[in-house]
């Protein structure tokens, strides 16, 4: 079980926090001219790499706020954890 | 029967408690401390069981967690526990144990002719056999094949017995209490640490119980229960025995099961059978030592054959000879150690040395003993079937590769040491690499991947003064990170025995003209000529090896037989050990209870119940309930001997007759909340929520990203920036996370808040023609006529004393109110609406009644909201905004959402008008084309119409819109059944929706 670091809360385990997918994709803005290509990467294509990705996890057993968590996939180490707004 | 071979005046067992057990039915007595395993063979018994693949008879190869053979099925307060380690299982007054894999006994064992015909049985036997003919495998070979494999049986009644799970955090596990633990963790808790001392076993203190040590001027035993003594005094320190930690995890995280009560003849109320913890350690301690290594002969696996630091423990713990007569056959000075111990008990041994001229303190006290000791001699083969009687010896050449004239000798065991293989599991569990150690011929723990530390015989260091030492040094070290204190506590003088170094040797060779099986895995029968086999047929890669041979995969998970197989390999391969490489260590390092694994999670306490505050009142009225998500909700009210079907139809019926009344707390309810929360809303749901008024309610739909209906439900807006939303039941958690999700995530700047609000209110839906009626009974000074509170308005009054929020809102299609009060008070307005609509029969109903009433008014629910379909499929296209954007949007745009033609919710009625259309059904044009018939659509939802008094159905259908007053059928072949139908309007009752605006 992942340790992980919420930037509010502390080192909490990981049954606490539900995976919420890849952090380094952006919504495109409201109202916002966008091919079907564009869209339809930004609704279905994901890279799930092995090893370094940044992700979203949600507190929801605890603070129920949104982080990042900077996280091998293949080794699980965590390198870093940041609040939602932080760019990373 | 009386205890032949027990020993007077030697042992840790509590001889003032004499304690009878049975095994195999047959009545014996042993001592309270003792195991299984030692009160058996202080009664003599040496056969325990039938071996996995050949029957061959089993003895007692070990005296812990290492056991490959004595497995037994244990019986315990009615119950039966397979796979149960007679050389750990403690006695207790009354304990059953049966021998396993044996058929009809152990004595006489029909299974035994596969030893009889094992040429027939190589490695691989299983892969290259039962191949052909196909339908043989699931017919023949495999029914029979279960029935002889598998070390017992499960139960298969429910486990009644308590498990418990526990969570602890702690600065240092040190997990194994020998000496290098002990040392460990005393430093660590001197210097302020929050330590966890874990012992597999009953007794704390390792080797130390059965060494012949000296520390700090006491014997090592002695040393060692001071130590345990003031641990146990200190509040930074949890110590725990019959504690195995059998998983490391990411992160130190370590899980360790205590068995809490297996010693005992019954579990105590409220103590758990076993319990299991999941610890997160800062650092953890290895201090987990080693296991003897067998050396490998000819029918080394005959009862009798044993490890020789098993015969020591036996004598030194349990007091117990495995043995009068006993031959040692060692590679290195531990058999020295045994033999001296049989000595000490009157009890005179042969030592066969494989080496040629060794020398060391011990060797020269043995011989001072006047101990037989014969060099560079083997044990070729054991001799006698059930138990050990005599042995074939010889003399073996300087380069091991020839024997010398074979002379049998009697003898009644056979203690064997083939040096010490460090238990490196947990270590490699944790991700640390190994390096094979040359000096010892084993694995030890390189590069630490976590937090982790392996100190003493564990990691490869054999001397006592060391490993001491070291230890020390390491709790002090590992602790001064942690608590930044400097305590340190004086390392006590250790004195123990020099030892000369072992010898490489560990196999026997075949004696010409003998074709004798040499056993490496001794639990799953892979014998060396199996490895071979394996090695000539083409396989390289130990983990294929390893699967094919089955080497290492039994219960024991290879403890005895790891390290042998990878030196045959390394042997046959001629490559070194450290190319071989070893196989992947993966937890449980032990077999753990499934109980123990689920702990308390089980039944009713598998998920969490949610119970509404009106619950007693349903029970009391009879209410039968329905799982809904984690809530219980009534699904309907029985009357005398009424039926799910008859109640739900009079209740369904009363509400469009008279007014019904439903608890509706389950709804998912969020408070949103905020300047920017109608900007929000407008963003999350596919219409228009700027301009809801105040007091006023609107009915939303929100998407997901691709277009796929995510939740629908009722947002009322209760002032100027505090709006109330409500979700369905199901779909309530998911809700709040999406929305979190944008606030924080996507639109930061947009000021709301979002809370769940679904435990702050109890909600009681009245619902009829007589609905209002009955609102103005119970709110007499306010205005609710059709002006004062229209269809979708919202306000709030005052209940008997109770603030109450008041929606007209009407799931039901009638004419209907919901009220919510403060949820202590859900259970008092329920009785009260009860008591004043009795003039208007008003009458309870369920969850069953709710959906008849919601599917012939053509509402959807979460049986059309399936996660498959989009706005246009619901017949909500009407509540999609071409005007803004929200999300998912972009989505709708695809063709294959646009498509001409597209499915779309209709009804669904049968033409006999008496044949219910099961949910699930088909719809097909043609019931009889060939298969695969081309699908229409699918019957989402049905009921029975109580406005028409026949089945009707909701369906979504491929050009639905188009399909009004088409023909069909409804195919279930699950109950074989073939409907004509009719395709009708989803709106079945008041299409117009007079009734909600009445
Ligand atoms: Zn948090």
């Amino acid at each position: 079980m992942l340790y992980i670091k919420c930037p509010h809360c502390g080192l909490r385990s990981q049954n606490e926090f539900a995976y919420g997918g890849d952090a380094t994709i952006k919504r495109p803005n409201l109202n916002q001219e966008i091919s079907n290509t564009e869209w339809d990467n930004f609704v279905y294509l994901r890279k799930s790499p092995r090893g370094r990705h940044l992700e979203f996890w949600h507190h929801i057993s605890g603070c129920r706020q949104w982080i990042k968590v900077d996280r091998d996939t293949a080794t699980h180490e965590i390198f870093n954890t940041y609040k939602a707004n932080e760019e990373v | 029967m009386s205890q032949n071979y027990r020993l007077e005046n030697i042992g840790l067992i509590n001889r003032k408690k004499k304690i009878s057990f049975k095994f195999n039915k047959k009545k014996y007595y042993g001592y309270e401390g003792d195991t299984i395993a030692s009160a058996l063979i202080a009664n003599g018994v040496h056969l325990v069981g039938r071996s996995f693949k050949y029957h061959r008879p089993r003895g007692f190869f070990g005296a812990g967690v290492d056991e490959p053979y004595a497995i037994v099925q244990l019986y315990r307060n009615n119950e039966t526990d397979p796979n149960v380690r007679a050389t750990e299982q403690e006695l207790f007054e009354g304990l059953e144990a049966k021998s396993v894999n044996c058929w009809p006994n152990v004595n006489f064992d029909i299974g035994a002719i596969n030893n009889f015909l094992r040429m027939f049985f190589p490695a691989g036997f299983y892969y290259k056999t039962f191949m052909w003919p196909r339908s043989f495998w699931y017919k023949i070979y495999e029914p029979i094949i279960r029935k002889a494999a598998g070390f017992g049986k499960a139960s298969i009644k429910h486990d009644k017995e308590r498990y418990e799970h526990k969570y602890e955090y702690c600065d240092i596990l040190v997990t194994g209490s020998g000496p290098s633990g002990l040392a460990s963790a005393y430093a660590a808790a001197k210097n302020g640490a929050k330590v966890i001392l874990a012992e597999e076993k009953p007794r704390f203190g390792g080797s130390l119980l059965t060494s012949d040590v000296n520390i700090g001027n006491q014997s090592g035993h002695e040393w060692a229960d001071k130590i345990i003594s003031e641990l146990k005094t200190m509040p930074n320190v949890i110590v725990k025995n019959r504690s195995q930690v059998f998983g490391y995890y990411d992160h130190n995280m370590l899980v360790m099961s205590e068995r809490v009560s297996d010693h005992l003849p019954k579990t105590e109320k409220y103590i758990p059978k076993q319990r299991l913890w999941y610890i997160r350690a800062k650092e953890v301690v290895i201090s987990s030592g080693s296991i003897e290594r067998p050396l490998v002969f000819g029918n080394n696996d005959t009862p009798g054959v044993m490890l020789s630091s098993a015969a020591k423990e036996y004598m030194k713990i349990y007091g117990v000879l495995v043995g009068k007569k006993p031959l040692i056959f060692t590679n290195n000075d531990s058999g020295y150690e045994t033999a001296i111990e049989f000595k000490k008990n009157g009890i005179d041994s042969i030592i066969l040395d494989s080496r040629k001229n060794p020398k060391s303190d011990i060797i020269t006290e043995v011989q001072n003993l006047n101990i037989q000791i014969k060099y560079s001699h083997v044990v070729v083969a054991a001799k006698g079937y059930k138990k050990v009687s005599s042995a074939d010896i010889a003399e073996i050449s300087e380069d091991k590769k020839n024997l010398g004239k074979i002379e049998n000798i009697s003898c009644d065991c056979i203690c064997v040491s083939g040096f010490w293989t460090p238990t490196i599991h947990l270590a490699s569990q944790s991700g640390s690499k190994t390096s094979f150690k040359k000096e010892i011929d084993a694995f030890v723990p390189s590069n630490s991947k976590q937090n982790e530390t392996t100190v003493g015989s564990a990691n490869g260091i054999f001397s006592l003064n060391e490993t001491i030492n070291n230890a020390f040094e390491n709790g002090h070290s590992l602790s001064k990170k942690i608590t930044n204190k400097d305590n340190k506590v004086s390392i006590p003088t250790v004195v123990e025995k020099k030892t000369s170094s072992h010898d490489k040797f560990w196999c026997v060779p075949l004696p010409k003209g003998k074709n004798y099986k040499r056993f490496l895995d001794f639990q799953n029968d892979v014998a060396v000529s199996d490895i071979e086999l394996a090695l000539r047929e083409g396989f390289r890669s130990i983990e294929h090896v390893k699967r094919y041979t089955t080497l290492g995969m039994a219960t024991d998970q290879g403890k005895t037989s790891n390290l042998n197989g990878l030196q045959l390999v390394s042997e046959v391969e001629n490559k070194v050990v450290p190319q071989v490489g070893h196989t992947t260590f993966r937890p449980p390092y032990t077999p753990v209870s499934i109980g123990a694994i689920v702990g308390r999670e089980i039944g009713k306490h598998s998920k969490p119940t949610r119970k509404s505050p009106i619950h007693d009142w349903h029970e009391k009225n009879n209410a039968v309930f329905v799982d809904a998500g984690v809530w219980l909700r009534p699904r309907y009210y029985k009357q005398g001997n009424e039926s799910l079907f008859e109640a739900s139809k009079r209740e369904a019926k009363n509400v469009r007759q008279n007014v019904g009344l439903c608890d509706v707390t389950t709804l998912g309810k969020i408070d949103v909340k905020g300047p920017d929360s109608a900007e929000f809303l407008n963003r999350v749901y596919t219409n228009a929520w700027l301009k809801l008024p105040i007091g006023k309610a609107r009915y939303g739909v929100m998407l997901r990203e691709d277009g796929i209906v995510m939740d629908d439900g009722t947002t009322t807006r209760i002032s100027e920036n505090h709006y109330h939303m409500t979700t369905t039941t199901a779909q309530a958690a998911n809700v709040l996370s999406h929305l979190e999700y944008y606030l924080q995530i996507v639109w930061p700047e947009l000021n709301v808040n979002v809370v769940s609000s679904t435990e702050q209110w109890a909600g009681a839906a009245i619902a009829g023609p007589k609905s209002r009626n009955l609102l103005e009974k119970l709110f007499p000074d306010k205005n609710v006529s059709n002006e004062g509170l229209p269809f979708m308005g919202y306000t709030e009054g005052n209940f008997f004393g109770c603030n109450a929020r008041i929606f007209r809102i009407s799931f039901s299609g009638e004419l209907a109110y919901e009220i919510n009060v403060e949820s202590n008070n859900g259970y008092f307005m329920w009785e009260k609406i009860m008591e004043v609509g009795k003039e208007f029969n008003i009458q309870p109903y369920g969850t069953e009644a709710l959906s008849t009433l919601r599917i012939e008014m053509g509402h959807v629910a979460g049986s059309e909201l399936d996660g498959r379909t989009i706005p246009f499929d619901n017949s909500l296209e009407g509540l999609v905004s071409k005007k803004k954007d929200f999300i998912g949007k972009r989505s709708l745009e695809k063709s294959a959402y646009t498509a001409p033609n597209r499915q779309k919710l209709v009804g669904v009625v049968p033409l006999d008008k008496k044949t219910s259309i099961p949910e699930g059904s088909y719809l097909v044009k043609d019931a009889n084309a060939k298969l695969p018939n081309p699908k229409l659509g699918h019957v989402s939802a049905s009921c029975w119409s109580v406005e028409y008094d026949n089945p009707f159905s909701l369906a979504i259908l491929k050009d639905g819109k188009n399909m009004i007053g088409k023909k069909l059928f409804a195919l279930s072949p699950l109950r074989n059944k073939k409907i004509p139908v009719e395709i009708v309007s989803s709106h079945y009752v008041d299409p117009d929706g007079k009734r909600v605006r009445s």
